[in-house]
């Protein structure tokens, strides 16, 4: 029992039975068809956000105000059980994301940012209050959502190739429909030709490339980015924001992407929650008005340094309070 | 190319085997030792070869590979499951460990003859006894193995999903299986070591007893010579076919 979350975890049995309604792949469908469907489920979707370029091509949704957030949190908090008690880790936090948003998560080391993700995926269960995705409660470890771990988690004894095909695998899917599959999210994620290589023959961000692809696998409906490029240079993180901007583009998956970077989190996001304090709780929102879709250095410079300054603000008030 | 790479890998093994060799004759030489006390190299060989054509050797070693496969085969295997109990329940290693620590601390040496009075003189007292002796470094290997798996890793499994079936087959065995092909490999020489001091303590057959035969009633030191290379040949053999399978399964993991 290394760590205090290990009991709780036992809701994967219950997510079990949620299993039908795991999307159903298309396999004959390209990779991009394939995500939009399942991105889509059948009654809750929204129209695309004004702020999009209308890369995305969802249904009409029928009943507009009905629509259900992907993401619900309500009045949500978690605490580690340790040897000597427990600490708190996240307290109190009610937050809604929309299909197809993409949400950055900022905050200090410490605040809870991790924690956070780990509750929408459904691996920690909340002490307090209750995570929904699509109005369904999350009681273990979903189908519908796809996770990016700040370290790549490859399994080193496996090719690149089967590491993308791994959940589909642990999904029962056969060899060849996996192995297609699998092609298709490396070449998504920009890694030609390593399909045979093994993880430790790859750069960094090599591998950060065939973990994102491993999560968008099987095609998940939210896709949760903790740091994924935070070990990272410099540059290759700046390459990597960008791609991944055209992989939500052309996935519509709802992402939440946890970073204390704060230019990464605006070049990125449509919304930028704060998340401060020890245990952390959110802060404040700050929405990002920049066109779809963004280049590095063809950004509305004042629309970006407002927005910083915002989250900024945000983070410092926790700051002065902890003083 | 691949020559000089073969020149390279194999030389090595001649030279120092010749080495040996020398070094052996040098001192039956110097010390003018008698054939009856430490043969010469070349009367040891010619009786190994004698042994071997004439057929002395053949159902003797035949039933001690039997002995050390199937006790290894069931040891390790064992292990393999113990070991993960130990490394997964905290509860398994507070009632187990005892035994199995001071089970390791007996010698097998003085267990051997109540194996034999248990199981008699077949084949069965010498498994139980190769068995028993691979089964610790087997299984200290497998715990600290399945100990050693990456946290990260299981989260990554669990947050896909696996099944704890799963977990045990895709990540925590592949994952624990260069410790246990450690623990494989020092269990596979004691396996040898298990079977001929089985058959110490009373076989009708087998290389142990041919040691033996040849010391005593035959009184043939170089049969005696020629039968314990043929032991160490054996050790070397399987330990071997442990290495070529941890490189088939481990492979190259950087």
């Amino acid at each position: 029992m290394e760590e205090g979350e290990r009991p709780r975890s036992r809701a994967r049995w219950v997510a079990r039975t949620d299993r039908r309604r795991a999307p159903k792949q298309g396999l004959g469908a390209s990779g991009l068809t394939t995500l939009k469907t399942t991105s889509t489920t059948d009654r809750h979707d929204q129209p695309v956000a004004p702020t999009l370029t209308g890369a995305i091509q969802r249904p009409v949704d029928r009943a507009p105000d009905a629509a259900a957030p992907a993401i619900r949190l309500t009045d949500v908090s978690y605490a580690y059980r340790t040897s000597g008690g427990s600490r708190p880790a996240v307290t109190g936090i009610t937050l809604t994301v929309k299909p197809g948003e993409f949400i950055a998560l900022v905050g200090a080391n410490g605040s809870g940012k991790s924690t956070l993700l780990r509750l929408v995926d459904g691996l920690l269960s909340p002490d307090t209050g209750s995570v929904e995705l699509d109005d369904q409660v999350v009681a273990g470890p979903d189908p519908r959502v796809g996770l990016v771990f700040q370290e790549p988690r490859l399994l080193p004894w496996r090719s690149v190739l089967d590491n993308v095909a791994f959940p589909l695998e642990l999904a029962g899917w056969a060899r060849l429909p996996r192995e297609v599959r699998a092609r298709e999210m490396l070449d998504l994620a920009g890694l030609h030709g390593v399909d045979d290589a093994r993880p430790h023959e790859l750069s960094g961000g090599m591998r950060q490339r065939a973990s994102l692809a491993r999560a968008l696998a099987p095609a998940p409906a939210v896709l949760l980015l903790d740091e994924p490029f935070s070990a990272l240079d410099a540059l290759t993180r700046e390459r990597l924001n960008v791609q991944l901007q055209q992989i939500w583009t052309a996935t519509g998956t709802t992402v939440v992407l946890v970073t204390h970077d704060v230019a990464e989190a605006v070049f990125l996001a449509d919304r930028v929650a704060v998340l401060t304090g020890r245990p952390g709780r959110l802060s404040g929102e700050v929405p990002i008005q920049l066109s779809r879709p963004r280049v590095l250095d063809r950004l509305d410079a004042a629309a970006v340094s407002s927005a910083a300054s915002g989250i900024r603000e945000l983070l410092a008030g926790d700051a002065e309070r902890s003083r | 190319m691949t020559v000089r790479r073969v020149l390279r890998e194999i030389a090595p093994i001649v030279v120092g085997a010749a080495f040996f060799v020398l070094a052996w004759k040098a001192v039956v030489v110097i010390g003018d030792w008698k054939p009856f006390v430490l043969p010469a190299p070349e009367t040891v060989a010619a009786r190994f070869v004698r042994a071997w054509t004439e057929g002395t050797m053949t159902p003797h070693a035949a039933t001690t590979l039997t002995e050390i496969a199937l006790g290894f085969v069931a040891g390790a295997g064992s292990a393999v499951i113990v070991g993960y109990a130990l490394a997964r329940s905290h509860l398994a290693e507070r009632v187990f460990s005892p035994y199995i620590v001071a089970a390791q601390s007996t010698p097998v040496l003085a267990l051997a003859p109540l194996f034999v009075l248990w199981f008699g003189s077949g084949l069965l007292s010498k498994v139980i006894m190769c068995a028993i002796i691979v089964f610790f470094p087997v299984a200290v290997a497998t715990m600290v193995g399945i100990r050693q798996v990456s946290g990260d890793l299981l989260e990554m499994g669990r947050a896909f999903r696996a099944s704890r079936r799963q977990l045990l087959l895709g990540i925590e065995i592949p994952g624990a299986l260069p410790s246990i092909f450690g623990g494989l490999r020092v269990g596979v020489t004691l396996a040898v070591i298990g079977a001929v001091i089985a058959e110490w303590s009373g076989a009708d057959r087998g290389l142990g007893l041919l040691v033996i035969l040849a010391q005593g009633s035959l009184f043939d030191i170089p049969l005696e010579f020629a039968a314990l290379a043929t032991i160490a040949l054996l050790g070397v053999a399987l330990y071997l076919v442990v290495v070529v399978l941890e490189r088939r399964l481990v492979g190259d993991r950087g």
